[in-house]
């Protein structure tokens, strides 16, 4: 068998499966995006129809992409999920870097272990770990319970169900996410670059600044966006901890789909979704490219 | 090696923010009262009402066999799509191949559920396949993420390894089918399990995909949890929640003294 040939069959089944899995599906929100709703199963009504004469009649319905432009309320849905996720993957790295540093500068016998710990509360149910925020955040929880009884306040003071609490959740969850990359890049910084600096006389802030941190830029990137592409359409979290004002992306989608089964709007809103996803990554990767 | 200094203290607390929640629900698990905040005594009470919620109990049967199936069928996907990425160079496509199996790994999880829903309902309108939605839809669903996240663990365990053993190999004549079963596998067979128990977490922790691919009957753990939790939380779901972390840590822990003892 020819190398090429044998390449080919490896690579024939994941090319298959995720053509099928993962690419086509995308043909499909694209083409009911543009249906009109209809009652029925499934919700939505063809796009080529037979007008009697053996010729096909393409409808495309532009009023779903309309809605969205038109409704303030989807484009605010959108900027402020925007806007929880920056907010969100920033926490993230502020709590993140100093973690990361602190693993890639502990004895090396120790750095498999604590990243274990890092990556454990991972392998356990998230569903369960953001209900445990509940029992922290409500009225009668435990956070009130420990105010109450320090005295610093009179009655419990409203925690869950605000934006503070769904930050909160998605930074508690998404933690991981940026230590792992901020890891990988700053473990493999050359200690010989930091002892230089601070050879040629600079503190260690300044080395810090001047050669730790620019060298992580690759990690920071990547920590960012692996934390803020997935918040983005982040259902679970602001649906259990967030306020009834918080309306994501992704909880507006679910709503129209569950809900008020508009599949061909929430087919909408994906497209969308997706597009001002893909925007900032091609146009990082462009430059970067370059 | 220099020391982590004050760097020890953000560590610190980052590790309290990460596992006090954890702590929490273990220790209330165990509490004799109905209030899942006040500890009044020691009890096992919720560990025998949880072995007694036949919902619950019925949904954590068909997770865990959509977990095995998926994390199965993933765990093949994505070594060979991780062997790809990580031995064949740079082949045609290898760019877009790239970037299919990396994109699951950060796609919302709403637009993944939502576009293979769709998939399936056309599908089925044409093909007559899958025949309605349930366990199966959902298994196809977690296999593909599942594919992407072993596709990560098998290429960067392959990147450990220098071509030099194969090459080896190859030099003294075993062909190629030979040298993969007898030398890279088994280089990449705790990549291999730990890719497997990824797929297996994630099957089992998915909430969002499954809903979107679910059909009728068929609640996976995760859907009767987020609705019981809608209603209110019970320590029910803290003892739940004990068990599923002992069993990681068991679980790791005996993965842990296998890597070691090579």
């Amino acid at each position: 068998m020819r190398p090429a040939t044998r390449r080919r069959l490896v690579l024939a089944l994941p090319w298959a499966w995720m053509a099928l899995f993962f690419v086509v599906p995308f043909a499909f929100v694209l083409t009911i995006a543009f249906a009109e709703p209809s009652e029925g199963l499934p919700p939505y009504a063809p796009l080529l129809r037979w007008s009697g004469e053996a010729t096909a009649v393409l409808q495309l319905n532009l009023a779903n992409f309309q809605l969205l432009l038109d409704d303030p309320y989807y484009l605010e849905a959108y900027l402020r999920s925007l806007r929880v996720a920056a907010v969100s993957a920033t926490i993230c790295l502020l709590i993140g870097y100093p973690m990361a540093l602190a693993i890639a500068r502990a004895p090396e016998h120790r750095r498999n272990l604590l990243l274990m710990l890092v990556i454990l509360p991972f392998w356990t149910s998230f569903l369960l770990r953001v209900t445990a925020w509940i029992g922290i955040l409500q009225d009668q929880g435990w956070l009130n319970g420990l105010l109450l009884s320090l005295g610093l306040i009179a009655e419990p003071i409203p925690l869950l169900y605000t934006d503070a609490a769904m930050y909160l959740g998605i930074t508690y969850c998404y933690l991981p996410f940026m230590v792992l990359p901020l890891y990988a890049t700053l473990s493999k910084l050359d200690p010989a670059l930091l002892e230089a600096a601070q050879d040629l006389g600079a503190r260690p802030l300044r080395a810090f600044l001047q050669v730790t941190l620019p060298l992580s830029l690759p990690g920071i990137v990547a920590g960012f966006l692996l934390v803020f592409i997935p918040a983005v359409g982040e259902f679970v979290i602001p649906e259990l901890l967030g306020g009834p004002g918080a309306q994501l992306i992704g909880r507006v989608l679910w709503t129209e789909f569950f809900q008020n089964r508009d599949w061909p709007l929430a087919s909408a809103l994906a497209i969308v979704l997706l597009a001002a996803l893909v925007a900032p990554i091609a146009l990082f990767q462009w430059r970067a490219g370059r | 090696m220099r020391g982590i200094g004050r760097l020890a203290i953000p560590l610190g607390l980052g590790f309290a923010f990460l596992y006090l929640p954890i702590l929490l629900m273990v220790v209330f698990s165990f509490n004799d009262s109905r209030m899942v905040t006040t500890f009044t005594g020691f009890s096992l009470r919720w560990y025998d009402s949880l072995w007694r919620n036949e919902v619950l109990m019925t949904a954590l049967g068909l997770s865990l066999r959509i977990a095995a199936i998926s994390a199965t069928m993933a765990t093949i996907l994505g070594v060979l799509a991780g062997f790809a990425l990580a031995r064949f160079g740079r082949f045609r496509g290898r760019a877009g191949f790239g970037a299919v199996m990396a994109a699951p790994l950060v796609m919302p999880e709403v637009i993944t559920g939502l576009s293979l829903l769709l998939l399936f309902v056309a599908m089925e309108s044409v093909f007559g396949f899958p025949a309605g939605r349930g366990a199966s839809t959902i298994a196809i669903a977690h296999a593909t993420f599942g594919a992407a996240f072993v596709a990560v663990v098998v290429q960067s365990r392959l990147a450990d390894f220098d071509l030099s053993l194969e090459e080896a190999a190859m030099d003294l004549g075993a062909r190629p089918w030979k040298v993969f079963g007898v030398i890279t596998l088994p280089l990449i067979a705790p990549g291999i399990a730990a890719g497997w128990l990824l797929a297996f977490t994630l099957s089992l922790d998915d909430l969002v995909i499954a809903s979107f691919v679910s059909g009728p009957g068929a609640s996976t753990l995760p859907m009767v949890i987020f609705s019981t939790v809608r209603l209110g939380l019970t320590p029910e779901l803290y003892a739940l929640a004990t068990v599923l972390v002992a069993v990681v840590g068991l679980v790791l822990a005996v993965a842990l003294r296998l890597v070691r003892r090579r």
